[in-house]
């Protein structure tokens, strides 16, 4: 935490003394000081967009995990949904999400469902293959107790390598917080009417400089608080993970 | 108690890594009572001891009886990380989708010694402890046949002198194989005990040691006979 602010105030630092020496016109790159006005100016404004960004955030974030969840779930049960449909996944990471943004946005329109489809698009991968693999790779010996036992096999997929991929699934997670940022603010780059990348966009062709940065502080920041909720979420939901054990 | 079954193995074959590890291997194992198969390692132990577990084939009607449940415990206690102690011991009636008879698990794990750690994670207790655990989950079970691979393996000498007492003491009247590569567990434990050598395997003749199990190991001629057993698994992996 104190290294987190300390951090944040050696950039703002930097960044005033970089302002201040290169006297760079505040058009192209604005001093902290004059961010923060505009922050203050456009508080109201600012907030208004920043709350449907960070909605588009979580339901995006809901919406690819639950979808990324069944997928990874189907596959470990069904031997031919894994040979047909696992390549074709894979394959489907070729193209970029931000190619196909402009697509979700003639479909979905210009609100918000675009937007969560968007998140939602970019964190399935992660997600639907961290769980894959964890569910794929159940230590062999469980398997074999677990046959011994009697078990049956909607129980052990249940019971045993439902929590054993668990570790896995909260990696996936982790990044999945990560970039379900990065998938709401392309989904508004490409057309939107509000939502703070639509800020950004509209005061970056306004000239309005400061306001871009405002607004990209602010995401910034949620983005931030956003991973650490999650990273703390999945720590207390996975105590066993052996990673944080060690610590 | 029910009577437990013997095991019969008849003209058992397994080729692994193209030489044959099994080629019409008979062996048979007396009912009710503590067998020890002992020999150097990659000799095909395990392999016998998951064979009638049903986890390995070795060919059809090779193993007798067929059995649908044993009480199973290897090396890795494979405690689950995320039950605690006790759910750990009812773990096999979570996977048949049975309710768990929670005081016969609290009751098994009082008799391991560990009444007070019923609800400790298994990142919490020590190796020892772990197994003890994994034993409970064995008793648990109550099956007739309790087949375990190198379950004391991983254990310091005093912690494994314990184990070996409580497995000799609450398992006594079942049909146990227990593999080792330790003659002097085998001694401490078998009633009966067979080196197994050679490639493809042959089991030697069945040693029965005297005493009763658990034996404190402080006798001669145990010591000649361990002197004698280390003979023939240096023998076979020759």
């Amino acid at each position: 935490m104190i290294r987190g602010l300390v951090i944040a105030f050696g950039f703002f630092a930097f960044w005033y003394a970089l302002v201040a020496a290169t006297g760079v016109p505040h058009y192209i790159l604005p001093g902290p000081a004059r961010v923060a006005a505009a922050f203050a100016d456009n508080a109201g404004f600012i907030a208004e967009n920043a709350a449907i960004t960070f909605l588009e955030i979580v339901l995006g974030m809901l919406v690819g995990l639950i979808a990324g969840l069944s997928c990874a779930l189907a596959l470990a049960m069904s031997r031919l949904l894994r040979v047909w449909m696992l390549p074709l996944i894979v394959a489907s990471q070729a193209i970029p999400v931000f190619a196909i943004a402009p697509l979700l946005v003639l479909w979905l329109g210009y609100g918000i469902a675009s937007k969560i489809a968007a998140a939602a698009l970019i964190i399935f991968f992660p997600v639907a293959s961290a769980f894959y693999d964890g569910l794929a790779r159940t230590n062999a010996g469980f398997l074999d107790l677990a046959r011994t036992m009697g078990a049956t096999k909607p129980l052990i997929l249940l019971r045993l390598r439902f929590p054993a991929a668990l570790p896995a699934l909260a990696s996936g997670i982790r990044v999945a917080a990560a970039i379900a940022p990065i998938g709401a603010v392309i989904g508004e780059w490409v057309g939107a009417s509000a939502g703070l990348g639509f800020v950004m966009l509209q005061s970056n062709a306004q000239m309005r400089v400061d306001l871009v940065f405002a607004a990209l502080i602010v995401l910034a920041a949620f983005a931030l608080i956003f991973y650490a909720a999650i990273d703390r979420l999945m720590t207390a939901l996975v105590p066993w993970d052996p990673k944080r054990i060690d610590r | 108690m029910r009577k437990p079954p013997s095991l019969h193995l008849r003209s058992a074959r397994l080729v692994y890594d193209g030489a044959p590890l099994f080629e019409n291997l008979d062996a048979d194992f007396a009912a009710g009572r503590f067998t020890c198969l002992l020999g150097p390692s990659g000799v095909g132990k395990s392999t016998l001891l998951r064979a009638f577990a049903g986890l390995a084939e070795v060919g059809p009607d090779a193993v007798s009886p067929k059995l649908a449940r044993v009480a199973w415990m290897a090396q890795d206690d494979l405690l689950c990380p995320w039950l605690d102690a006790l759910d750990n011991v009812t773990l096999g009636a979570s996977l048949r989708g049975e309710k768990a008879d929670l005081a016969k698990a609290r009751d098994l794990l009082a008799q391991v010694g560990l009444a007070d750690r019923a609800n400790a994670a298994p990142h919490e207790l020590s190796g020892g402890q772990r197994q003890r655990v994994a034993l409970a989950r064995t008793l648990y079970e109550d099956q007739d046949v309790v087949l375990m691979d190198e379950p004391f393996a991983g254990l310091d000498a005093p912690t494994r002198w314990r184990l070996q007492e409580l497995a000799a003491t609450l398992l006594a009247g079942r049909t146990v194989l227990l593999v080792t590569h330790d003659p002097r567990e085998a001694l401490r434990l078998g009633h009966d005990i067979r080196v197994l050598a050679g490639r493809p395997v042959k089991p030697g003749p069945v040693l029965s040691p005297p005493g009763a199990t658990p034996r404190a190991l402080d006798d001669v001629s145990l010591l000649a006979m361990e002197t004698k057993l280390i003979g023939e698994i240096a023998e076979g992996a020759a």
